[in-house]
């Protein structure tokens, strides 16, 4: 079993009336991309806040990466954008970064480093304030990666990028994640999460509702195919998915256990036995299905609110 | 403090000299210091000198006065006698700016995950503002002996430079004013998690409120009690100290003795550095 890097057990965070985490207990092993899921207001940032110490739990504990969470030595091995970049804005990209490294006591090099992982290096001499938001999110995102940190905590880092500048970030987050990194994405981008991510924690109202892997959380794939005759159909896609993974569902059509990437297979089968196949459907939810079903918030790609 | 202690205290304050030495905003609030003591000090009483005005800088004083306070000599009164009313509020902006836009910014945050601890990330923006309190006194010196000089020079005078020791305590009672008014604005920006409710409250406080305090005791002797432990009474009873009595000059007092004026500064110098440390380390970061 993988190490776990975080761990926490009952946190629970409340101001005043108001419950804003309520006895979230999750785990993140190590070398995972862990999808944190939740719509605005869930729950989210104010959880890895408590992972971060920023904010101190009203009741529960966390651990990061075997210690309790909050600890400078520890607070030292993470890398972390939470709630968007904050900078100084009249400094540049790159005195912003020299200034965060210098509290890590690391070299220029470092800052430059980070600079082309972020593709910020030409821009680096420019005063913050002059950037555009998905230049600030990049910076945030270099700013956490600076020191190489061993879990990197990324709330929302696509906000503000354009559809270029969120493949680019999804791409820099699946190279750090083939290089071992472990990962904590917030996200309430659906498609990101179900790209990249192994594992998510959907939260809602401040209770982690599921925590799973992407696809048990979206359950079995099958597809539904129509073709006569029923009975020859049914003999040959049972030699692909086991008489447990067939079903009649009625009108000559049998429900397959089997992944969308199946269904050509499963036509040239059926067409060299002489099978007439009228339709072939694959049924497969997407995370963004599942998630609404779960939060039973209002569908959309975004779940802006 | 341990050594890795002490290393974080380190690289954060190297951090924080960083980003302030290159904040326009710092060198503005030193800039304007600077033009107010060569305005107040020098400008205004060479005028009135050169055109024989005897009421133009001072009620009443002679002109051989008005030169003798622009000569070398008096460098110990010029550099602190601007400080308990113009320096200490420019300070207090200082320190309000450097702890309160860190909220406003999201940089508090940042920092606060970059690894140092609180204590230390703090620490260091404390001993940041510090080296620039010094630096302001450090510049209205050498501003001060760079003008008196070449007035000295222009009228002919013979150059006497002040006592080494004189010119060390108003340094460095210069420069506790200076701090007792950097830290409690700093202390102000952290409480009020921005500058400017905090620079609006401070000046609010330092120029207008203690005046009025101080004038509302000189009637009732419960008032007056208060008013001399306040930062304002013992940074111009400091000052009034290294200058030997009020002067002429808005702020500078002789409310309480030297000794209690230097002690209750030193004091607020310890309790704002404390206050602001023990706040930041408990308080969530929204």
């Amino acid at each position: 079993m993988k190490e776990l890097v975080v761990e926490t057990d009952g946190l629970t965070k409340r101001y005043g009336d108001r419950l804003a985490v309520d006895r979230v207990s999750m785990t993140v092993k190590r070398g995972e991309v862990y999808g944190f899921l939740g719509p605005n207001g869930a729950g989210k940032t104010t959880t890895l806040r408590m992972m971060l110490g920023l904010i101190r739990p009203t009741a529960g504990s966390a651990s990061v990466l075997g210690r309790p969470a909050g600890r400078p030595d520890v607070i030292a091995r993470i890398g972390a954008l939470i709630e968007g970049p904050g900078f100084y804005p009249y400094l540049s990209g790159r005195d912003n970064l020299r200034t965060m490294a210098r509290y890590q006591g690391l070299p220029g090099t470092e800052v430059d480093r980070v600079l082309e992982m972020v593709d910020l290096a030409d821009r680096a001499k420019d005063a913050f304030k002059g950037y555009s938001l998905g230049m600030k999110q990049r910076l945030g995102v270099a700013a956490a990666m600076l020191g190489s940190p061993d879990l990197l905590v990324l709330d929302e880092p696509t906000n503000g990028l354009d559809p270029a500048g969120m493949a680019d970030m999804r791409a820099l987050v699946v190279s750090l994640a083939a290089a071992g990194q472990t990962v904590i994405l917030s996200s309430h981008i659906l498609a990101e999460v179900q790209e990249i991510c192994d594992r998510v924690g959907v939260i809602n109202h401040g209770r982690l509702l599921r925590e799973s892997t992407v696809a048990e959380l979206r359950g079995r794939a099958t597809l539904q195919v129509r073709a006569t005759p029923e009975d020859t159909a049914l003999a040959v896609v049972m030699q692909m998915a086991g008489d447990e993974g067939v079903r009649r569902v009625g009108n000559e059509t049998l429900e397959i256990d089997l992944p969308s990437s199946a269904a050509p297979e499963v036509v040239r089968r059926l067409v060299s036995r002489s099978v007439d196949v009228h339709e072939i459907t694959a049924a497969e939810r997407s995370l963004e299905d599942v998630f609404f079903e779960m939060t039973g918030t209002d569908t959309g790609k975004e779940l802006v609110s | 403090m341990n050594t890795l202690s002490l290393r974080a205290l380190t690289n954060s304050t190297r951090a924080e000299l960083l980003r302030l030495r290159r904040w326009p905003a710092i060198w503005v609030i030193i800039g304007t210091g600077q033009a107010l003591t060569l305005s107040f000090g020098y400008v205004f009483n060479y005028v009135a000198y050169k055109t024989g005005d005897e009421n133009f800088a001072e009620d009443g004083a002679t002109s051989a006065q008005l030169l003798a306070e622009l000569m070398p000599s008096a460098i110990p009164e010029v550099i602190i006698s601007g400080l308990p009313m113009f320096g200490g509020a420019l300070a207090m902006v200082i320190g309000a700016l450097v702890a309160g836009n860190g909220f406003g910014w999201g940089t508090w945050k940042t920092v606060f995950t970059q690894g140092p601890s609180r204590g230390a990330a703090v620490g260091g923006s404390l001993a940041a503002v510090t080296v620039f309190v010094v630096a302001m006194m450090a510049a209205t010196l050498v501003l001060c002996t760079g003008v008196s000089v070449a007035i000295a020079a222009s009228e002919g005078q013979t150059i006497t430079m002040p006592a080494l020791a004189d010119l060390a305590s108003s340094f460095g009672a210069g420069f506790l004013v200076l701090e007792m008014w950097a830290l409690l604005g700093f202390l102000v920006g952290v409480l009020a998690k921005g500058p400017a409710l905090a620079v609006g409250l401070g000046l609010v406080w330092s120029l207008v409120v203690e005046n009025l305090l101080r004038g509302v005791g000189g009637l009732l002797s419960g008032v007056e009690a208060v008013t001399a432990a306040l930062p304002g009474t013992a940074g111009g009873s400091l000052a009034g100290a290294i200058v030997g009595g009020p002067n002429g000059t808005p702020g500078v007092l002789d409310a309480v003795s030297g000794e209690r004026a230097l002690i209750t500064v030193a004091a607020y110098v310890v309790i704002a550095a404390i206050a602001a440390m023990v706040v930041m380390r408990r308080r969530d970061l929204t």
